[in-house]
């Protein structure tokens, strides 16, 4: 299995991610564009020693996966964007709780059932909680099949680290598209890995109770307080990726597909001598806020480019807030964006015309 | 003259004050649960899924490892957390609202499946800790806060029989329901939490077992009349009994 490179759907490399990262449980529901990775886990999860269960709705999937997370099994689900939406509750409640747990969202356009084509809508969703209360979840967006492997197999040493529910976001194109892949070695298991804190361990006056109910006078303060001194040390582990920033006058940000498809536009441009660059954050959560603003304090300009009518642009302009701005083109969701449309907003982007 | 020690605490139950109404019979449940699992020596091996309602504090008095679900879902967090540890006795405790309204679907599926769980579901025919609502078992003409002038089945519906109902899925391989309201009737209660458990612990299939309880705060009664009405209003709506007990499992 390993070194041998494979040709895979983004949503097989997923599935293979998880599974090379030790995953011991997989509970999910049918929703177009991400079937591929239950349909593969049907199959080859069982093998592994693992469970599969089809659940009966997306609400269930989550909660199957916070009973395994809660035991300190590498427990997943994934779905797309209407079923992520029904799963909140139990997100909300795993972040209260610090149950760790992966959930993958190819997203496709919304809002509401929308259609099954691609788009990146959810970023709201995605880095704001989601659900109700107080909370982040970290999120990492691949944009190849490769990284949508590592960053799957990634999220579960997150998910444990912090304790806490992490997103894999890609959307439809991702999920869809056939690439090469070389797989790693299987993580050995570790047996101490949630031995701190997962139930099975222990009965009587010491049990052990995964809960995110707190009735007691300041106990939920003292939580939010955790949760938030958490969200705050994701901080120094934000990533993204810089594609010839340091010359750019002007640097594109955009994440995902959107992020690989605006690479082919500013490659073309520079080839027309454009000073353009590409940075594309690969955490959505905790966002790459210090390297915006790097590249803001050495006088660059912004445009960022999203699958959506405008959600990251938010981010983006907190982070050079003083010193820069950003523009937006947002390609329609539904709608399969060329390199040629991007290469048309930043060149009239460049050109200080309007968008 | 020495004392004799007729009746002692069991050690899954904790020795603390319990939050509940007086005469309400949470306590009595969570008794029952507990002495059975004692009594195996599987209080070690236990793992429980609380749910939303009056009972959602179940872990403050009963000293299994748990996990709280979401309102209704306790079934689905009880089946991932079996599928992957199958060698622990998993069950989960929900009350009305819980397991009958908003978590039907949970349960009619986790059931349908087979899940090798026991479920103990108290009735008391309201929604206890939000104020005494209607729930799906309020009895046709029951007053509460949001029916107001008694349940009309024409209006709102008419109870769930939620024992019957599980009993006519493949999956169940014990259903039954009896009441908290006498002593002779909780001795049955115990034995049906016995075969309940058993169901699972046979791999036979899901154990399920209705205990019809009282709630003498939203009923506006005294505990003695609270137990008289289940008696002579309960009981004859929801008919006590077992309602399936398979000896074999459906394994595929």
């Amino acid at each position: 299995m390993e070194g041998g490179r494979i040709f895979v759907k983004g949503s097989e490399a997923v599935a293979m991610g998880a599974l090379d990262a030790g995953l011991k449980g997989y509970f999910g529901y049918p929703i177009t564009p991400q079937n591929e990775i239950p349909e593969y886990m049907s199959k080859h999860l069982p093998e592994a020693g693992g469970a599969f269960v089809q659940a009966e709705s997306e609400v269930a999937s989550i909660n199957m996966v916070l009973g395994a997370a809660a035991a300190g099994k590498r427990a997943m689900t994934s779905s797309s964007g209407p079923g992520i939406s029904l799963m909140q509750e139990c997100i909300s409640n795993m972040a209260g709780g610090e149950v760790p747990c992966v959930i993958v969202n190819m997203m496709r356009g919304g809002p509401g059932v929308g259609d099954i084509n691609t788009a990146q809508g959810d970023y709201f969703q995605s880095t704001r909680g989601g659900g109700h209360g107080d909370y982040r979840t970290p999120c990492l967006a691949p944009a190849t099949c490769q990284e949508a492997y590592d960053m799957t197999r990634e999220a579960f040493d997150w998910a444990f680290k912090y304790r806490t529910p992490v997103l894999v976001v890609g959307d439809a194109i991702l999920g869809q598209m056939k690439e090469p892949l070389i797989r790693r070695a299987p993580r050995p298991d570790d047996p101490d890995e949630a031995s701190g804190w997962r139930l099975g361990q222990t009965s009587g006056p010491n049990r052990r109770i995964l809960r995110s109910l707190h009735l007691a006078e300041g106990k939920l303060a003292e939580v939010n307080l955790r949760l938030q001194e958490k969200y705050r040390d994701m901080r120094a582990q934000a990533r993204a990726e810089e594609f010839l920033v340091d010359d750019a006058e002007l640097v594109v940000v955009a994440f995902g597909s959107t992020g690989r498809i605006v690479k082919s536009a500013v490659r073309k441009l520079r080839a027309k001598g454009l000073k353009v660059g590409l940075l594309r954050p690969i955490t959505l959560f905790p966002f790459p806020e210090q390297v915006l603003r790097d590249l803001a304090y050495s006088g660059k300009r912004f445009l960022t480019i999203e699958h959506n009518m405008g959600q990251m642009v938010e981010d983006v302009r907190l982070a050079v807030r003083g010193l820069s701005d950003s523009d937006f083109f947002g390609a329609l969701p539904g709608n399969l964006p060329t390199p040629d449309e991007f290469q048309a907003a930043i060149e009239r982007a460049c050109a200080g015309a309007s968008l | 003259m020495s004392e004799t020690v007729a009746f002692e605490r069991t050690p899954s139950v904790a020795d603390v004050a319990t939050h509940y109404c007086p005469g309400c019979q949470h306590g009595v449940a969570h008794r029952i649960v507990a002495e059975y699992l004692d009594g195996q020596g599987l209080a070690g091996n236990t793992l429980m899924v609380t749910s939303i309602g009056c009972s959602v504090l179940l872990y403050n008095y009963l000293l299994f490892d748990a996990v709280e679900a979401p309102h209704g879902r306790a079934p689905a967090t009880a089946t991932g957390l079996k599928r992957t540890n199958p060698d622990k006795v998993v069950f989960t405790y929900q009350g009305d609202g819980d397991l009958a309204s908003i978590g039907m679907a949970e349960i009619m599926h986790a059931a349908n499946r087979g899940e090798r769980i026991t479920v103990v579901f108290v009735n008391n025919t309201v929604y206890g800790m939000t104020g005494g609502q209607m729930a799906p078992t309020t009895l046709v003409g029951q007053k509460t806060t949001t029916c107001p002038d008694g349940r009309c089945a024409s209006r709102e519906g008419q109870p769930f029989h939620m024992a019957e109902i599980m009993a006519g899925l493949p999956g169940v391989a014990y259903s039954a329901r009896v009441a908290l309201n006498s002593l002779k009737n909780i001795v049955q209660a115990k034995k049906a939490v016995r075969h309940a458990f058993e169901a699972q612990l046979e791999d036979r299939g899901m154990g399920f077992v209705e205990l019809l309880a009282t709630c003498p705060t939203n009923w506006k009664m005294t505990p003695v009349q609270a137990n008289e009405r289940v008696e002579n209003e309960l009981i004859p709506c929801f008919p006590l009994g077992v309602f399936k007990d398979l000896k074999t499992s459906g394994a595929c």
